[in-house]
């Protein structure tokens, strides 16, 4: 076995996996504080994708610059959708939420269809061809850039949940949700900002993912049940567990895809999630209930 | 809730049998309805009974037991696969080949239990627990050469003077009686079962199973008994799947949009009543064609524009009329359903 190869693939896998994580974290704010399965996750990264993908087209605008209009974009889109949508749902049982939010995923996905076809769309980017060579390491700049530009959003996210006072309000709702309600929290405006920042988070994903994949409508399932994935293994409401997940699932799909088939990454995928749910139900970086 | 059940135990006897009367008429008018319907609408039937037999085969896990599974295509993926390769490799009848399916479903099924439920997953990480295991499958079947990989399986018709009941060769005409006769057995078996021991148990479970548990009802045995009997029944679809249509394909038969479309029915019509999962079928399969019709009679013929309308309806239902639309219907024309 080449270590340089390896080395190389793994790479590569880390700096998806990053995109992958910012993505994920999107999905475990929203699942961690709301409590609902935003099974609508994948078909808003894939709106987040043709959003990038329209603004380079009439502007020129790299999709990195849009993932901020993007993100600002989602954040209202998301607030709305709760206030909305969701917020007469929160407490309702599971599955009346899961039939929702499936429909709400239906309708995105086939507005996406008589929109835009079922056909690949591809950027190019004047520097998707260029890459860094560090020791034996090839890095593609698109990669760098996008993962470089998730891990910023996504300490920013955690700066925000740290430091604000509304970030500080939104935990409080996830730790002891009657104790928020009695300390005057206005927890269903809470739910829409968080919702809100879920959304921002999948919209920039979707924008800096369009640098790296061709975007089509039939993507969105498969991200739906990539970012699953990666909140599991993770660790349910942990932001560090979303990250490191995405990493895992990023690299684990690289490997996997060099040395068996593409086709069967994802496999390996489910695969390592059944093995955390029998071993380690909570997630790597989750704490037990 | 827990009014409601004893209530329900007491018994309203009049309600009940004015139930299965209505029942008996239903299924008596539909065995005549081949008699006059165009083979097109035979063939939205048959998808109707297909739909009302998987959905209450989905319905006893998560209506009864309150486990949710959206892996479902699993089951009828290897109840189409097995019999399916051992009708062409072997030659062997669908209709021995069905136990073959439905032992493999089965076994599989007993794997997702154990660990699911011996490890106390729930709710939507056992949900995802069950997609995990349908992903897996479908990749897997695709890299499976002698099951016809990615690029399908596909069984052969065989000519009129060779063709057999006994291989359940034949058209709509064959099937509508099979996946009639399938929805009605499963449907008494659910009305048995929802008055049954293992029916009070499982709901027992539903509501509540720390109390379920303190009254000496074992969580895990009876949670088992549920996945191991959902995945039979629906195994059972699978080989309907196999052949009637005659073509397989991993990436249909897995797919996760096929555990999905079966857990309408149920969830639209009523979950734990007996006839939920049936009026959800007779409501949601025509109204899909419905749908095709007019939108092709509008010029609407974007990829796309029927799914847009249908989760439109879908938002609207499970906004109004959450708990289901039969329970609402079954109170107006006071026939006994719980639930």
């Amino acid at each position: 076995m080449n270590i340089g190869l390896l080395l190389n693939v793994a790479v590569q896998g880390l700096t998806t996996g990053l995109v992958y994580g910012l993505m994920a974290l999107g999905l475990s704010v929203i699942f961690g504080v709301v409590r609902i399965v935003n099974f609508a996750h994948g078909e808003f990264a894939v709106v987040g994708m043709y959003a990038a993908f329209l603004l380079f087209q009439a502007f020129g605008l790299d999709p990195i610059y849009a993932a901020i209009p993007i993100a600002g974009l989602f954040f209202l889109i998301g607030f709305a959708l709760q206030k909305v949508v969701i917020n007469p749902f929160v407490g309702r049982p599971e599955h009346e939420q899961f039939i929702l939010l499936v429909a709400v995923a239906m309708i995105i996905l086939n507005l996406l269809l008589m929109a835009f076809g079922p056909d690949g769309r591809p950027i190019n980017l004047s520097y998707a061809l260029d890459s860094y060579l560090v020791g034996p390491l090839i890095i593609d700049k698109v990669r760098l850039i996008s993962s470089a530009a998730a891990l910023v959003m996504s300490l920013g996210l955690f700066a925000f949940f740290r430091l604000t006072a509304t970030g500080t309000a939104i935990r409080a709702c996830t730790d002891n949700l009657t104790g928020a309600a009695v300390v005057g929290l206005d927890v269903k405006t809470l739910y829409a900002y968080t919702c809100g920042i879920g959304l921002a988070c999948v919209g920039a994903a979707g924008a800096m993912m369009i640098t790296i994949v061709d975007v089509a409508p039939t993507l969105a399932p498969g991200y739906t049940l990539l970012a699953f994935t990666i909140v599991i293994i993770g660790g349910l409401g942990s932001l560090t567990g979303a990250l490191v997940g995405g990493v895992l699932i990023g690299v684990s799909e690289a490997l996997m895809g060099y040395y068996f088939q593409p086709s069967m990454k994802s496999m390996f995928s489910f695969l390592l999630l059944i093995l955390v749910l029998a071993v380690r139900p909570q997630g790597l970086m989750g704490t037990r209930q | 809730m827990t009014v409601d059940v004893i209530q329900h135990a007491s018994g309203d006897d009049a309600e009940r049998t004015r139930m299965v009367w209505f029942a008996g008429i239903v299924v008596g008018l539909l065995a005549l309805v081949p008699l006059i319907a165009s083979r097109y609408a035979l063939s939205v039937l048959i998808l109707v009974f297909y739909f009302a037999y998987v959905g209450q085969a989905w319905n006893i896990m998560m209506g009864f037991a309150g486990q949710l599974s959206l892996g479902h295509a699993l089951y009828i993926g290897i109840g189409a696969y097995v019999p399916a390769l051992l009708w062409l490799h072997l030659g062997m009848s669908p209709i021995l080949g069905l136990f073959a399916g439905m032992a493999a479903a089965m076994l599989i099924a007993a794997a997702i239990g154990w660990l699911g439920f011996r490890f106390g997953i729930e709710g939507v990480y056992f949900a995802l627990l069950t997609i995990a295991f349908s992903e897996v499958a479908r990749v897997a079947v695709d890299h499976i050469p002698f099951a016809g990989g990615a690029g399908g399986l596909f069984l052969p018709v065989p000519a009129a003077n060779k063709a057999t009941v006994l291989n359940l060769d034949g058209g709509p005409l064959l099937y509508y009686y099979i996946t009639l006769a399938m929805a009605v057995a499963a449907t008494a078996l659910v009305a048995w079962l929802a008055r049954s021991r293992h029916g009070y148990i499982w709901r027992a479970i539903r509501e509540d199973p720390q109390a379920a548990e303190t009254l000496g009802i074992n969580l895990f045995s009876a949670k088992m008994r549920a996945i191991l009997l959902s995945a039979a029944m629906t195994s059972v679809a699978g080989v309907v799947n196999a052949f009637y249509y005659r073509n397989l394909f991993p990436a249909q038969s897995f797919d996760m949009s096929r555990s999905l479309e079966l857990i309408l029915a149920p969830i639209i019509g009523g979950l734990g009543t007996v006839l939920g999962p049936v009026v959800g079928a007779f409501i949601l399969t025509p109204a899909g064609e419905a749908l095709i019709a007019v939108t092709h009679r509008m010029g609407l013929n974007a990829p796309g524009t029927k799914g847009v309308i249908y989760g439109l309806i879908l938002m609207a239902m499970i906004c109004l009329k959450p708990e289901g639309v039969w329970p609402w219907i079954a109170r107006k024309l006071r026939l006994g359903d719980r639930a």
